[in-house]
């Protein structure tokens, strides 16, 4: 759940870097077709993965708090629809 | 009766993949909150609850069909650069689309939310599947768990929702033409 949240917001902030810094857009594009799009979305279903597998390990036998992941993830997740909405993305 | 490859691809994705996983997701969120915020453990079998878990694992697969036919497919034809001294834009919706002040927005706003903020949809439903299969009727016993499962299913009902509405705009505004003409079937000549 938390992986997902972390998942979603790295979409958000790498959308965001690429619309404001042209060599991050030009690393990203990782299939010219598409633009730096396949990059934002390539990465972010990485970085979403791997933090799920570590996650995984890290928790899988130990008691955590599912309170304040539940928040953290909810709160990522918030932060990834307001940060790839256009009007508040351009206040960057 | 004829259809363009791209107006084909375009229906695979939008109705085909998108459509379909809004419906499903309807019904998934319904699902979920009888099955899990239910207390009487006898209104749901082992069978509703498999079904629930297959039902998941598809709208994942759809969820992941819409995102990457639109990425992959669709999205290389909507910003296609046109050569210097184009003036028919139709082949080219994103110029097209920003050639007008009065369809500019629809790029600038719609599309620019919905090719980010669509992805949200296969990622959170993914989590709901996996979270479901692990954890099936047992969920009724995490309050703070199972709240979170219908959180984000809600929140990939939106963002599906958010791209199929902006997705249903911008190609009515400025839809993918072209490619190879397929026949469906020969008209009665009047």
């Amino acid at each position: 759940m938390l992986a997902a949240g972390i998942g979603s917001f790295t979409l958000a902030v790498l959308a965001l870097a690429a619309d404001k810094l042209a060599p991050i857009k030009s690393a990203l594009v990782f299939y010219k077709p598409t633009g730096p799009l396949s990059g934002v979305t390539t990465v972010a279903i990485l970085v979403w993965l791997l933090a799920w597998v570590l996650l995984e390990m890290l928790w899988a036998k130990k008691t955590v708090a599912v309170g304040r992941v539940i928040f953290v993830a909810f709160v990522l997740l918030g932060l990834s629809f307001l940060l790839t909405f256009p009007p508040i993305g351009d206040l960057f | 009766m004829e259809i363009t490859f791209r107006s084909l691809w375009t229906i695979i994705h939008g109705m085909g993949f998108g459509a379909l996983y809004l419906l499903a997701c309807s019904g998934a969120l319904i699902e979920l909150y009888r099955l899990t915020c239910s207390s009487a453990p006898s209104e749901s079998t082992p069978g509703q609850t498999r079904f629930l878990k297959i039902y998941l694992v598809t709208m994942t697969a759809l969820a992941w069909a819409a995102v990457l036919t639109g990425a992959y497919v669709i999205y290389p034809w909507y910003r296609a650069t046109p050569p210097p001294g184009t003036v028919d834009l139709s082949m080219y919706p994103q110029r097209l689309l920003m050639s007008r002040p009065s369809t500019s927005g629809w790029h600038s706003l719609g599309m620019e939310w919905k090719e980010h903020v669509a992805w949200v949809a296969p990622i959170s439903i993914t989590m709901v599947a996996f979270v479901f299969i692990r954890y099936g009727r047992d969920l009724v016993n995490h309050k703070r768990l199972r709240a979170a499962v219908l959180g984000f299913a809600a929140a990939s009902f939106l963002a599906a929702g958010l791209a199929g509405f902006f997705g249903a705009m911008i190609n009515k505004a400025a839809p993918a033409q072209g490619g190879p003409t397929i026949h469906l079937r020969e008209g009665a000549e009047k």
